[in-house]
């Protein structure tokens, strides 16, 4: 059995490709810095990219309000950040994650425009990381809620490309799994 | 018929009796509890079962426990509405397979019982299908909706012995008053299911690493704890008998211990045999037969609960026998409804109390039979000349397998199948009537 992303729980393919994607830029993941920004209390893609992340020795920082990052992911090893210049000073990696509106129900942050204001990635806030991190996202994107569009279709932005790997990694897991010998 | 139980360790603290004691039953009551007569060699024939020539049937018990029938003050019996799930025949089945001889039904039923013809119907069935004790505890509001205060002196009339909206617990804070005033015209009791529905609001699981990384909603201790706090502070305001319901958690345990230091002795609290063995571990691999509510949570609670046991913080051990559909369990997670089927297997999980040292036997059978018959004005619990003969005859030693394909409640909803246990029911014995286990 593959999983595809099951609710909130996990999706092993989507951590597949992005760590993919991240050795295509930066050759090797660990002693990375990356750091996930958003919605972490629901998200199946955060918790696998954790997951795998850790196993290949990446440093991983969670930045979000505290309502939708509680305190007890730290016990994952990560490091825990409400602020976004501060969370995202000096990563190699900024992985945004989608505002889930139908997982989530009501209540966690105020509005969209809050939302933006605070932890919404702009150019200003990426200019903290590395000179050379790149910007992931598992898409569809809200523009103008998690992630400006000058951001989105930046250079540094490896968005499409993640979607190119996906297709590719995936072949990959169904390939191998289908029992193919070689 | 008269009975004569030989031999056996008898436990009943109503009476101080902790030793080897003959009982005699006659007439379904008990007529005598007393050390062996000397007869000689004369008993030898008798001790191998059957009838001897005094005319009793004889039952020897030597190697094994004779404790005053239990009595489980919060139980599901599901009748009327909900017979797929259980009904007041094998519920009561259910009970004394495992020792429990009376039993108290909570009002969730369809219709709710919240007046007097429903609790009438129930304890009418109970007598006609039951095979034990049954009294209903009527709803706090009518329909358990929390908005009006059901018939309280009508039901209790009716045979009710307490009141409670458990598994929609009273959200409305005046209402939670009200009924704590109301109630002592009649000297009722309260049971409430302490649980702030705003905080938990949906919650699955306990809260916390493990709910995070199942990708469960979780349901914060503080859930309990608000409520429980609530209710020890409403009962102080109203000086109404207040009992709390199935407590989970070691914050619930220290304000209740802090409650009773200050002097609040009408405040009591039972917890369930689940929450001091199993923790959310249990929940791994989505295990529905796992999810109740209020919900397993971790070491340091069990911890809690026993020392609350320990040192009388917790009055009671009830078992919030919640049986369910096979076909419901077997839903995804967030859709399966909570609960645990437990009459058959508590006494065997609360016998482990007794071996790790938590409890003495005496101790156990005050929180299994005499404390809940003080707390709901039952005349049980007890082994005492002249009462009716309600008793179990425990095997301590031999250890046997949970199945729950075997057990009799139709609720096979166990997060303990497969467990291997001791301490089951032999005998059990109600109103003079004897049911044999193998």
């Amino acid at each position: 059995m593959i999983n595809a992303g099951d609710g909130t729980n996990e999706h092993p393919t989507q951590a597949l490709l992005d760590l993919f994607t991240i050795r295509e830029k930066k050759g090797n993941i660990g002693g990375l810095d990356v750091a996930i920004v958003g919605d972490i209390l629901h998200s199946r893609v955060a918790k696998s990219n954790i997951y795998a992340l850790k196993k290949l020795g990446a440093n991983v920082r969670v930045i979000g309000p505290p309502t939708l990052v509680p305190a007890y992911i730290g016990e994952l090893g990560v490091e825990i950040f409400t602020d976004m210049k501060k969370g995202l000073k000096d990563v190699d990696i900024v992985m945004m994650l989608r505002i889930q509106i139908e997982r989530q129900g009501k209540g966690f942050f105020p509005t969209s425009e809050e939302y933006f204001r605070n932890w919404g990635l702009t150019s200003e806030r990426l200019s903290k990381a590395k000179k050379d991190a790149v910007v992931m996202h598992p898409g569809p994107m809200n523009r103008g809620v998690e992630i400006s569009s000058d951001v989105a279709d930046g250079r540094r932005s490896v968005i499409l490309e993640q979607v190119t790997n996906g297709l590719a990694v995936r072949m990959a897991v169904l390939y191998l799994l289908a029992g193919v010998r070689t | 018929m008269k009975i004569l139980i030989r031999d056996g360790h008898v436990v009943d603290p109503s009476q101080g009796i902790d030793g080897i004691e003959d009982v005699v039953i006659e007439d379904g009551k008990i007529h005598e509890v007393q050390k062996r007569k000397n007869e000689g060699s004369k008993g030898e024939k008798g001790r191998r079962g059957g009838n001897s020539e005094l005319g009793y049937r004889i039952i020897d018990a030597s190697g094994m426990f004779v404790f005053p029938g239990l009595i489980d003050m919060h139980v599901h019996l599901r009748e009327p509405g909900f017979e797929y799930k259980e009904t007041i025949e094998t519920g009561t089945l259910a009970a004394i397979k495992g020792g429990i001889t009376s039993v108290c039904c909570m009002p969730n039923t369809n219709p709710v019982n919240d007046n007097s013809s429903i609790s009438e119907f129930i304890i009418k069935k109970a007598v006609e299908e039951g095979s034990c004790s049954v009294y209903p505890i009527g709803a706090i509001t009518k329909g358990q909706r929390g908005e009006e205060l059901a018939e309280f002196a009508m039901m209790s009339e009716a045979g009710c012995v307490a009141f409670s909206d458990d598994g929609r617990p009273v959200m409305d804070s005046l209402m939670m008053r009200r009924a704590l005033e109301y109630s002592k015209v009649l000297k009722a009791l309260i049971i409430s299911h302490c649980e702030d529905l705003s905080l938990s609001a949906g919650g699955v699981m306990n809260e916390g690493l493990r709910s995070f990384t199942l990708g469960l909603k979780g349901v914060p201790v503080q859930a309990e704890q608000i409520m429980v706090a609530r209710d020890i502070a409403l009962a102080e305001l109203t000086g109404g008998r207040l009992h709390i319901a199935h407590i989970s958690t070691a914050d619930s345990v220290a304000l209740l211990s802090a409650a009773k230091k200050r002097g609040l002795a009408e405040i009591t609290a039972e917890t369930c045999p689940h929450y001091f063995t199993i923790t959310e571990e249990a929940v791994e691999g989505y295990n529905t037969n796992a999810k109740v509510n209020p919900p397993l949570r971790t070491l340091k609670d069990i911890d809690a609960i026993k020392e609350g046991l320990r040192d009388g913080t917790i009055d009671v051990i009830a078992t919030d026998h919640a049986p369910h559909h096979s076909d419901e369990k077997l839903g995804e997670f967030n859709l399966a409804p909570s609960g645990i089927s437990g009459l058959e297997t508590s006494l065997c999980l609360c016998m482990k109390l007794v071996a790790e040292g938590v409890l003495s036997l005496k101790e156990l059978i005050e929180k299994m039979a005499v404390n809940p018959a003080r707390i709901t004005g039952i005349n049980k619990g007890t082994l005492k000349v002249g009462s009716e003969a309600d008793l179990v005859i425990v095997d301590p030693r031999k250890e046997y397998r949970v199945d729950s394909t075997e057990f009799l409640s139709k609720g096979k909803n166990t997060p303990f199948d497969g467990w291997v246990l001791k301490g089951r029911p032999l005998v059990t014995i109600v109103k003079g009537r004897i049911y044999t286990w193998d």
